[in-house]
């Protein structure tokens, strides 16, 4: 860079606007007594700030810069971002793909076996929850009064991977699903058919199956109309029937309360939960995804007979005969 | 500007301070004067100015060559040894190799970032245990600290990279150019093939080394002996192509063409240096008692009145660094002492006794002026601190080291559901348990939970478990998904909804135990 001859001391006169040590001009500026020495910006500096006007002129040209009416100009090497995104977007697409093709080649079942596409299954199910199911079963699908609990091991309609997998395909009580799962509890008062006394009864009953305080005189009445009227569906022992979605009245889980007046009311007016179809709305894999990781949420039902996984561990009084009844 | 401006004032006494530091010297043209025959004629004189000196230095100027003349002795000896010393660790040490067993890597020293593992000799550093690292980078500062208040900056003369490599790079010149005055004839001459040949010849020695430099770095990253072959073969990773391309390019670089001034101009330590150093650090250093007033002796006159530096500047010309260690300490010295070897070698010639330039500090200085004995005091406050706490920090290191367990274990409470009502009316809580197993070999772990009557642990797969058997492979994270439960009975057993509970994970072959605390909850008691 500038040598400066004149840096030596001894130096002459010091201008005015020269700097007397070092011989070089000052800028003019000064602040508080102390001048701004006016050199040369290193060469180095320049270089670098040349080569960066050359980058922005080549980078103008290579790629897409300037605004245009209606467009922009493109670039000589035709990058484009969005279109860089979608490429990614399909290839991850289609790499996930062939988890899907080996997720539906067999039986739903089998999936378990394999921890690489079970893995991916799970991921993918709880994510698909998150987006489908989450609104009314909850995040964790811990569920609310009225949508089941999908932790527990009560199941309305089954709790094998089938059940779960059939009830997301058709979903409950959805009228354009011909498929779907279908029933309905008359409204014993108000369709006529019990009297308010009656219903009370019949409440009495099924608060002293479930091991809750009941009136007994009121229970006994009770035990004749629910033999008469609810053991069709709720089976004579009050533990339910998952062929009819109809709820095991004797355990401690209850969808909407097992409290006398709830129970009441549920015998009085009827109730009837409803869930949406999702086939053709979640294609096949992801109904698939979906029913595997509402299984793996602790309280799935094993495809096989229960007796038979669950039947040297578990003492036998723990384990209820059926399963399925009112969630809480 | 005025004349009663502050801004004149400071530059009168810049100019005061420059004058008084030139001012003593002679010009070099008397001293090294062409017809001066009865100088002592063992003693070859340089004409050789230090490119530090602010009085002939512009900000603006141009590097200017240095070409450090070969000397012999003690210090020199020591350069020698440690470089000798350092550059084989580097070149072997991948090659070392250690046997840990069939499932994991037999390289002593290993970096293995795919596996994410840190292999050395019988130590191996998970990602987790990291600290060990922060814990080795601690203990290298602090024994640099206490080295460096004990004699300046040794690091920086002898071990630092950076002069081990321009050390080796200035061999290579010296043996292919000569030596300082065979170098300095060169420069001036114009280019022939012979200079051309000689240059060629140096810069080639200079990139093969640091392509060996760069190419022995990727070994401690990979199994040296297979990369070795795959970088024959062209087969090895493009990333180790990419790495041994930086580090031969940075080698070439700082240590054959940028080399001092990567000591003056990029390097942070010379300005840190000062405040580890004291008065009673031993730096290399001009005796001024001894040597001034310095001025070409001849041989046969007296000694009377005058002092022992003969200004041969056999001091600047051995420097490295290009500078004169009679003005004192300065920021630019690194401390290699191949000035005291020069100056000791002259002593010798001329019969005066050696150490005009020697090891020596700011106190003894003093007490000499003074007349007093000079001395040595290595145990100082600060040098007692800097290895007290080498002692605290190697002993936390060592205690962490050998109470370290072969076996971590994590447990993550579910906290949506925070619990579940079963059927039966039991309430069950969701855990992800991870079990990490650090060793070569599978393990058999027992999961076991305490604190909590009656109980059961399930999987997706088992209920109403007391124990749970698991197996984890080695070296592996093992992640399941446990259920604990309690009956309808005991659920009433745990106050405020909430139990505090053990996870206990014990090695069946060992019998070691590893304990996780968490929670157990149940819904409000009515």
């Amino acid at each position: 860079m500038t040598d400066n001859a004149d840096n030596k001391p001894g130096h002459a006169e010091p201008d005015a606007h020269v700097d007397a040590y070092t011989g070089v001009q000052t800028t003019g500026h000064e602040w508080d007594g102390i001048r701004e020495l006016d050199n040369p910006l290193p060469r180095w500096w320049l270089w670098t700030f040349y080569a960066c006007i050359l980058w922005a002129v080549g980078y103008w040209v290579l790629y897409p810069a300037w605004p245009l009416a209606s467009s922009y100009t493109t670039g000589l090497l035709g990058y484009s971002q969005r279109e860089l995104v979608t490429e990614q977007v399909a290839a991850s697409r289609e790499a996930l793909r062939e988890y899907d093709v080996q997720i539906l080649a067999g039986a739903l079942s089998d999936v378990p076996g394999n921890p690489a596409v079970h893995s991916v299954a799970l991921a993918g199910g709880e994510s698909a929850f998150g987006d489908n199911c989450a609104p009314c079963h909850g995040r964790g699908g811990q569920g609310f009064k009225g949508y089941p609990n999908l932790n527990d091991d009560a199941w309305l309609w089954g709790g094998t991977l089938e059940d779960i997998q059939t009830t997301l395909r058709h979903g409950i009580r959805w009228d354009i699903d011909p498929d779907t799962r279908m029933n309905d509890m008359p409204k014993f008062l108000d369709d006529g058919i019990l009297s308010r006394e009656e219903v009370a009864d019949t409440t009495q009953y099924v608060m002293s199956i479930s091991g809750r305080d009941a009136d007994p005189e009121a229970a006994t009445r009770g035990a004749e109309i629910f033999a008469a009227q609810c053991s069709v569906c709720h089976m004579d022992d009050g533990r339910g029937n998952k062929e009819l979605g109809a709820p095991n009245l004797t355990d401690a889980i209850w969808l909407y309360g097992g409290d006398q007046q709830t129970i009441y009311a549920s015998i009085a007016h009827s109730r009837r939960g409803v869930m949406p179809a999702w086939q053709g709305r979640l294609d096949e894999a992801t109904i698939a995804k979906l029913a595997l990781y509402v299984h793996s949420l602790g309280g799935g039902e094993p495809s096989a007979p229960v007796a038979e996984v669950f039947g040297d561990v578990l003492p036998e009084e723990s384990l209820p005969a059926t399963e399925g009844g009112v969630q809480e | 500007m005025t004349s009663n401006d502050p801004g004149s004032g400071l530059s009168d006494l810049a100019r005061e301070a420059v004058a008084n530091v030139v001012a003593p010297e002679p010009p070099p043209a008397a001293a090294t004067g062409p017809g001066d025959g009865r100088a002592h004629e063992k003693v070859e004189r340089h004409d050789v100015e230090p490119v530090n000196s602010a009085a002939s230095r512009s900000l603006y100027e141009k590097r200017r060559a240095i070409h450090p003349k070969l000397v012999h002795g003690v210090f020199r000896n020591i350069k020698w040894v440690v470089m000798a010393v350092t550059l084989g660790i580097y070149y072997v040490l991948p090659w070392i190799r250690w046997d840990r067993g069939p499932n994991a890597p037999d390289q002593a020293v290993l970096l293995d970032m795919p596996g994410r593992r840190f292999y050395f000799f019988f130590i191996e550093i998970w990602p987790q245990e990291i600290y060990y690292i922060t814990g080795l980078l601690v203990l290298a500062s602090l024994v640099l600290f206490l080295a460096t208040s004990l004699f300046g900056r040794v690091w920086c003369g002898y071990t630092c990279p950076q002069t081990v490599w321009t050390d080796l790079f200035i061999m290579v010149e010296r043996m292919v150019e000569g030596d300082r005055n065979d170098r300095l004839r060169m420069a001036k001459r114009p280019w022939t093939l012979g200079k051309f040949g000689k240059k060629l010849t140096k810069h080639s020695i200079w990139v093969l080394i640091a392509l060996a430099t760069g190419g022995a770095w990727v070994f401690y990253f990979a199994d040296a002996p297979t990369l070795a072959v795959q970088l024959v073969t062209l087969d090895a990773p493009v990333v180790a192509y990419l790495f041994i391309g930086v580090f031969a390019s940075t080698t070439y670089l700082l240590g054959g063409l940028a080399r001092e001034q990567v000591c003056t101009y990029m390097c942070p330590w010379p300005r840190i240096q000062g405040a580890l150093v004291d008065d009673q650090s031993f730096l290399v250093s001009y005796r001024t008692d001894r040597g001034e007033p310095r001025g070409a002796h001849r041989k046969g006159d007296t000694w009377e009145g005058r002092g022992d530096c003969i200004d041969c500047k056999q001091c600047v010309v051995a420097c490295p660094m290009g500078i004169d260690i009679r003005d004192g300490d300065q920021l630019e010295c690194i401390q290699c002492a191949l000035c005291i070897d020069a100056c000791n070698d002259i002593m010798d010639k001329i019969d005066r006794p050696r150490g005009l330039i020697t090891y020596d500090n700011f106190d003894n200085m003093e007490r000499r002026e003074k007349g007093l004995a000079p001395r040595t005091r290595l145990l100082r406050p600060r040098t007692i601190l800097y290895a007290a706490l080498i002692v605290l920090v190697g002993a936390i290191m060592l205690a962490a080291l050998v109470t370290r367990s072969p076996l971590d274990v994590n447990v993550l409470r579910d906290r949506n559901p925070l619990f579940v009502m079963l059927s039966d009316g039991s309430i069950r809580n969701g855990y992800d348990v991870k079990i990490l197993n650090k060793l070569s070999e599978e393990r058999l772990f027992n999961v076991t939970v305490t604190g909590l009557e009656g109980a059961r642990l399930s999987t997706l797969t088992q209920t109403g478990l007391e124990t749970l058997p698991v197996a984890v492979a080695p070296d592996r994270l093992r992640n399941l998904r446990v259920f604990v439960s309690v009956s309808a009975e005991q659920t009433g057993l745990v106050e405020d909804g909430v139990a505090d509970i053990d996870f206990v994970i014990t090695d069946m072959m060992d019998g070691r135990e590893v304990r996780n605390a968490t929670t157990f909850r149940v819904p409000d008691q009515r």
